[in-house]
């Protein structure tokens, strides 16, 4: 197991007023995303373990990616990842994201 | 602190026709329940993760694969578990099993709300054995002393790690069971049986073999599951609310009536071969159409045959 953190500082706020959200299974080439409003408004943590050793790289460019199309501001991001590849890795992130979005209930 | 889900703006009817095999645990108490009443105990951001796979460095899951909690059925309360097969093949930890000893043992004191157990497991997580096993024996316990106390444990079972070993067990100390095609009740599975007394006794590849000796058709054919459902939400909820409103009261008869049934269900099929020899025994015509008949029609044809003596537990 490998853990990894990254910390990006954001444009926005992430929109929405869910306090937590989870997406995913973890399984061979899934992960599972859990999702809180815990930062403040221009920050966005995400803490990683993963299965699969020596990809901070690639889990380097994927969140940069995600931070970028998104803005996750105010969000913390914990994943169990059973090695997902990258592609998948992006569609949970979005998942996740958009999830937060909805109203809560 | 509650838990976002997808989709959650599906009309009902997409809602019943989603697949119970293809659905995660979160997705099916999601879409079994009333929109909206799910309410989760000792949720994801509480990280009750299993002190054991770390060990292992194996990766864990928030909710150790379980999801516990209450919500309504059709307005009434119940209290609800849901394993994720595709967690670890669903199988039992230590979290994990004291998450559904805990709820059981809740719905045990509460006395007014029955519980539904959607097992979808291959049995007690190998990384967690002894814990493991005895998380099976609370679980059977506490299941017991929630039907002494008046509680129906009804469990639902058609995902795709089925119900095996200790999943089995727990299985059979249920009120009454909901099977699919695709779920499978048993204890060992084929691959054990197979590597413990060899291939002619069970050939494991063989998946039509493994399918009509543990599958839901012959399962509830044979009285070991109450109700058959097709393969989707809307059928599993019509089912349980169905064996709720019909189950009877547990208590010493009950358990009488279920030793008689086994013995007469040994007596009548324990010379049979393999499951067409008992499907022809239990007077269906043509045994070898069974597994290729679509849901409907096989519930006709086992109302047909099928005995009711047969469902007492």
């Amino acid at each position: 197991m490998e853990d990894l953190t990254f910390r990006h500082t954001t444009l926005k706020r992430a929109s929405g007023l869910k306090p937590t959200a989870i997406i995913g299974v973890v399984a061979s080439g899934n992960l599972e995303v859990l999702v809180e409003r815990v930062m403040p408004d221009a920050e966005c943590l995400l803490e990683i373990r993963t299965a699969a050793e020596g990809f901070g790289d690639v889990w380097e460019a994927v969140v940069a990616d995600f931070v970028e199309r998104y803005s996750p501001g105010g969000l913390k991001f914990s994943i169990n990842d059973g090695g997902a590849r990258p592609d998948t890795v992006s569609l949970r992130l979005a998942q996740a994201a958009r999830l937060m979005q909805e109203d809560d209930r | 602190m509650s838990v976002a889900h997808v989709d959650r703006q599906l009309p009902g009817e997409t809602r019943a026709a989603s697949s119970w095999y293809e659905a995660s645990a979160r997705e099916r108490v999601r879409l079994l329940l009333d929109a909206g009443s799910f309410q989760e105990f000792i949720g994801p951001e509480a990280r009750e993760t299993s002190p054991h796979l770390r060990v292992f460095d194996l990766p864990e899951q928030f909710d150790d694969g379980i999801i516990v909690g209450c919500g309504k059925l059709d307005g009434s309360p119940v209290f609800v578990a849901a394993q994720e097969g595709r967690f670890m093949g669903g199988a039992f930890g230590e979290v994990h099993g004291a998450k559904l000893t805990g709820l059981l043992r809740a719905a045990r004191d509460v006395k007014s709300a029955p519980v539904l157990l959607l097992l979808d497991t291959g049995g007690v997580r190998l990384q967690e054995a002894n814990a493991g096993e005895l998380a099976i024996a609370e679980i059977m316990r506490a299941v017991i002393e929630a039907r002494s106390a008046g509680v129906k444990v009804i469990g639902l079972i058609g995902g795709r790690s089925g119900c095996y070993g200790g999943g089995g067990l727990i299985a059979g100390c249920c009120s009454a069971l909901v099977v699919s095609e695709q779920g499978r009740i048993a204890v060992s599975g084929p691959e054990v049986i197979e590597t413990n007394r060899g291939v002619e006794e069970f050939d494991s590849r063989d998946r039509a073999l493994v399918w009509r000796t543990m599958g839901g058709k012959s399962r509830w054919l044979i009285g070991g599951a109450d109700a058959f459902a097709d393969d989707t939400v809307g059928d599993f909820r019509k089912a349980a609310l169905k064996l709720l409103s019909s189950t009877a009261d547990f208590g010493l008869d009950t358990l009488k009536a279920e030793q008689s049934r086994l013995e007469e269900r040994l007596q009548s099929f324990g010379e049979c071969p393999d499951a067409l020899d008992i499907w022809r025994t239990e007077g269906v015509s043509d045994p070898r159409s069974i597994p290729a008949l679509p849901a409907d029609q096989f519930i006709a044809l086992g109302d047909k045959i099928r005995r009711t003596s047969r469902d007492a537990r």
